[in-house]
């Protein structure tokens, strides 16, 4: 039985259609992060499954029960990390990590949850007394507490510095190796990249691509090259010119050129040459494996050109 | 598996952390419990010597006041209290956030309500014994049943107005300000900080219609002398829990767990109400 099952899921709000058609599974044991920008539908779908929210239409399954009506179970099964969501300013960590695990059948202990999100030194100061990220810990740790089956994470590391990133990054990778089931929600593609076992991108309520990583990656197959144009070349005339040199598109964001190429070595010798004849220095020059945000980028592209 | 906790514990836990929080807000403690204290110190030293006639009997100033700025401090800790605490933990997400634990929604709301009923039976008690030691009140133990009934009638019938309110407020600051408007005037119309029998009669007819009187009236009844035991006033007492039932209804069918805004508008009032009811 699959964690997740999500079958033509519809939420309008009046005349907006935030979730309009949504399909996809989750298998049990499986770290799933949900891509897209803000707007895309994320959040609105992941409270539906949380069953913060009704759907419009659409059948969903979360871990065997539809979450609109399920009871007190289910919220012992599952752990929710949402977006922004208070904590009594005027507790201590530990008093709110007991507060809340009391009401689980089977809570984690205190020092296992205090250390798994590495608060130890705060764990007597008051959540008011906290920095943003430390009291994103403090929602990841009122998460677990409960030994969830199934967490939901939205937006987990918005606003953490990149150490306290790769700290809950190594969090949910432990999580995700003991068996259980995340779903995460983020527009950081590193982190959906470093973390999902497989990934799905969501653009105006539907999903666009699903796959592993590798896979999303490998369907933009190639390698990027970027560098910074010259300064004595126009915006206009690099168009042409390096379009012409690689013969595919170029993509330009200020100076910086970048390019997706089938077959680097011959592209590179191509740029190379011609800046060596014409005698120019290209700055940043770089070649590298696509990215998901490149996959991204190109997906998102043609979703809105084509729906315009 | 084990099986969760069961609801008294749980109960007993929502209630104590309610306390805690209450403790560690200084405006609060100040504003629910040390407020009606200074007031009824004021009010004695510029009135104290003087006595009221009501239509059974006189009544001295001392325990007129006693008597109606504890009913005052009872209000205070459920109406007023429930009406600032819950929007504003509504508004920080933290009741989004229980309602996606296994703790039973209504446990989270109980612990609410009994929390405040706490306080305001620990403010009654030290305005009654103010009362006692300084202003000659008198305590006759045949009236006592009276005070605790019409005590617990008051506290959960304005328990639920506050619950009432917090439903239909929008946000924190305007519950704030709501409970205030409200209770301020009505405890000048009700017999709380003046003796309004003899006013004009629009606020007479006000006062009567607003259940605080009725409230502050039949408790400081189970502390004036010329009352009989036992001093049971039904009628008040029916009046009362008639406002605080309506109350209820109000708080079932408007209550909201997420912050107004957080979804666009128009679903979450139907939803609320499937939600506070199940």
């Amino acid at each position: 039985m699959p964690a997740i099952d999500v079958r033509d899921l519809r939420k309008s709000y009046g005349e907006i259609r935030a979730v309009d058609g949504l399909s996809f599974r989750v298998e049990a044991g499986e770290v799933y992060a949900l891509l897209g920008a803000n707007g895309a539908g994320k959040s609105t779908a992941v409270e539906i499954l949380e069953g913060h929210r009704t759907a419009t239409s659409g059948s969903v399954q979360v871990l065997g029960v539809d979450p609109a009506s399920a009871g007190r179970d289910f919220r012992d099964r599952i752990g929710i990390v949402l977006q922004s969501s208070g904590v009594e300013a005027e507790f201590t960590v530990r008093e709110v990590i007991s507060l809340y695990g009391g009401c689980y059948r089977n809570p984690r202990p205190f020092d296992e949850v205090i250390g798994l999100v590495g608060l130890d030194e705060k764990a007597d100061a008051r959540v008011g007394s906290l920095s943003g990220g430390q009291r994103r810990r403090v929602d990841l740790a009122l998460g677990i507490v409960g030994r969830p089956e199934l967490l939901f994470l939205d937006e987990p590391t918005t606003g953490f510095d990149p150490s306290a990133r790769r700290r809950s990054w190594d969090l949910i990778e432990a999580l995700g190796d003991d068996g259980t089931t995340v779903l995460l929600t983020t527009h950081y593609l590193d982190e959906a990249e470093h973390l999902a076992d497989r990934v799905g991108v969501l653009s105006q309520g539907r999903l666009i691509a699903e796959g592993s990583p590798e896979q999303l990656i490998g369907q933009v197959s190639g390698t990027v090259i970027s560098f910074m144009l010259p300064e004595s070349m126009q915006v206009a005339e690099a168009t042409s010119t390096f379009g012409q040199l690689l013969g595919v598109d170029i993509r330009l964001s200020g100076r910086l050129l970048e390019a997706s190429v089938e077959q680097p070595t011959a592209a590179v010798h191509r740029i190379t040459g011609w800046a060596v004849e014409a005698g120019v220095e290209l700055e940043s020059l770089s070649v590298s494996r696509v990215s998901l945000e490149d996959v991204y980028l190109a997906l998102t592209d043609d979703s809105i050109g084509g729906d315009a | 598996m084990t099986g969760f906790p069961s609801a008294v514990p749980l109960l007993v836990a929502q209630t104590r952390y309610q306390l805690v929080t209450f403790r560690r807000i200084p405006v609060a403690v100040f504003f629910t419990l040390g407020l009606p204290l200074i007031m009824l110190v004021l009010f004695n030293a510029l009135f104290g010597s003087g006595t009221f006639t009501t239509s059974e009997g006189e009544i001295s100033a001392q325990q007129f006041y006693t008597g109606g700025l504890a009913a005052f401090t009872a209000v205070s800790a459920t109406f007023t209290n429930l009406a600032n605490m819950v929007p504003l933990r509504r508004d920080e997400g933290v009741l989004k956030r229980w309602r996606g634990t296994p703790l039973p929604t209504w446990i989270y709301l109980a612990g609410f309500i009994v929390s405040a009923v706490v306080i305001a039976f620990v403010g009654v008690v030290l305005m009654l014994t103010l009362g006692v030691v300084v202003y000659d009140l008198e305590i006759e133990p045949a009236k006592m049943p009276a005070a605790v009934l019409t005590f617990l009638v008051g506290v959960g019938s304005f328990a639920a107005l506050g619950m009432a309110l917090a439903a239909m407020v929008k946000s924190a600051s305007s519950a704030s300000a709501a409970a205030n408007a409200i209770i301020l005037p009505m405890a000048f119309v009700s017999n709380i900080f003046i003796q309004v029998d003899d006013a004009p009669g629009w606020i007479v007819a006000l006062g009567n219609f607003f259940p605080l009187k009725h409230f502050a009236e039949s408790f400081q009844d189970c502390f004036t002398p010329f009352v009989e035991p036992p001093a049971f006033d039904w009628a008040s007492m029916g009046y009362v829990a008639l406002w605080g039932l309506i109350g209820l209804v109000v708080a079932l069918r408007r209550f909201t767990w997420e912050p107004s805004g957080s979804a666009p508008r128009g679903r979450r009032s139907r939803r609320a109400a499937v939600d506070a009811t199940s």
